[in-house]
């Protein structure tokens, strides 16, 4: 049995993990290459993809239309692998603004994004975020005007949610590759807006 | 009297101070915590699915929740879940927690 | 079958049960309106417990005027949040 190379000091908790899974392994409920082909794939899951997806919507208007009625099977349309992942992805436009979160836990859609940020787990965004929006928004220098509806999306059952950000203006004539680079993980959450080059 | 039956993972509109932006590395005891659950919970398996071990975080208590990462509270929840279903006993995983500590230890003295 | 469609009127049940539950506490006892029906899901309320959770209940993405989830709501008159919700936790807000 392999393992990757730890700390040389154990706290109680990595102790805990080493010993939990060396134990699932030793009774056969997955092997040690199961588990290292996992961490390689999550390595790989990075907000990239999602921003591929925002860049393809952006200049597919028949693939933005099927996105936004169904996020997962449009995903899966592009040769995505979803996993479970039930995605709903909501556009943010002149009128209103998506903001994401999960005040009960840390749901994500991670098939898209890769593990959320620290910020998005912690107390202090899955506390405010819901009662006060436009003041952790501007914590992120991100001020929508008055106008517009900020719209928080509490992600506290089974769906999966994406922010589609609004497109910056002058970015006519710029490739797909080029508009994904453009995009942010934080944009796809919702506390960022996408800036012009 | 306010906030009662509020669970405290359920912190939705509680007073709370500036976010911190900041993030961490994730070292690898992390990204293999992840991947446990990632492998307990996908539908292969399912030896506990999602909402028990949420359930198991939640069920930490406050002061716990306060103390422990993120990571710690993920690894707890699946330990006393595996320790519920049977699928480990306490016997086995203290002997083998000490095991690793050793070979830890012996790894790190010979380093 | 499901109860409600969107644009209906609805009210979350105002109960503070212990156990696994996904309905937010701020959220509880306030009204709004069904913004989109979702598939139906088994209740993790009972799938916490190790339970299956059958039959599956529906799921709605309720949005709220955030003015009447907060009294001291201080952004704009027209924010919004949108909260995913298990039929079993909405009244129509007519009865409440």
């Amino acid at each position: 049995m392999t393992m990757r190379s730890e700390d040389s000091v154990l706290d109680h908790y990595q102790a805990m993990e080493l010993a939990v899974s060396a134990l699932l392994i030793d009774k056969g409920y997955f092997s040690a290459a199961d588990m290292e082909a996992e961490i390689d794939a999550m390595a790989k899951r990075t907000p990239d993809i999602g921003a591929a997806v925002v860049a393809q919507a952006w200049t597919d208007s028949d693939f933005k239309a099927r996105l936004l009625a169904d996020g997962t099977a449009a995903c899966e349309s592009i040769g995505l692998d979803m996993g479970p992942t039930r995605l709903v992805v909501v556009e943010s436009t002149e009128t209103v603004h998506n903001v994401i979160v999960c005040t009960l836990c840390s749901c994500f859609p991670r098939m898209l994004m890769g593990i959320p940020p620290d910020w998005y787990k912690s107390v202090n965004y899955r506390s405010r975020v819901v009662r006060e929006p436009r003041m952790v928004l501007k914590e992120f220098g991100t001020e929508p005007s008055a106008d517009v509806e900020v719209r928080v999306h509490d992600n506290t059952a089974d769906m999966r949610y994406l922010v589609l950000p609004k497109r910056p203006a002058s970015t006519d004539g710029m490739s797909r590759e080029e508009l994904a680079k453009l995009v942010t993980r934080d944009s796809m959450i919702g506390v960022k807006i996408v800036e012009a080059p | 009297m306010a906030n009662a039956g509020r669970m405290h993972h359920d912190m939705g509109g509680r007073d709370a101070g500036p976010v911190d932006r900041g993030g961490h590395s994730h070292p690898e005891w992390e990204k293999r915590v992840d991947a446990l659950m990632m492998l307990l919970s996908n539908s292969k398996r399912r030896v506990i699915g999602v909402d028990e071990l949420r359930r198991g975080i939640e069920e930490l208590g406050a002061e716990n929740y306060s103390k422990m990462t993120y990571y710690e509270r993920w690894v707890s929840s699946i330990t006393h879940n595996l320790l519920e279903k049977g699928i480990i006993s306490s016997d086995e995983l203290g002997r083998k927690m000490a095991e690793v500590e050793d070979t830890a230890r012996a790894a790190g003295d010979r380093g | 079958m499901v109860r409600f469609v969107p644009g209906d009127n609805v009210t979350v049940r105002r109960a503070f049960p212990p156990g696994h539950v996904r309905t937010p506490y701020y959220i509880r006892g306030k009204s709004g309106h069904i913004a989109q029906v979702l598939d139906s899901f088994a209740n993790p309320e009972e799938l916490a417990f190790g339970r299956d959770g059958l039959p599956k209940r529906p799921l709605y993405r309720v949005r709220f005027a955030q003015s009447r989830v907060w009294s001291d709501y201080s952004g704009s008159a027209g924010d919004t949040i949108d909260v995913e919700l298990y039929e079993h936790w909405l009244e129509s807000e007519e009865n409440t």
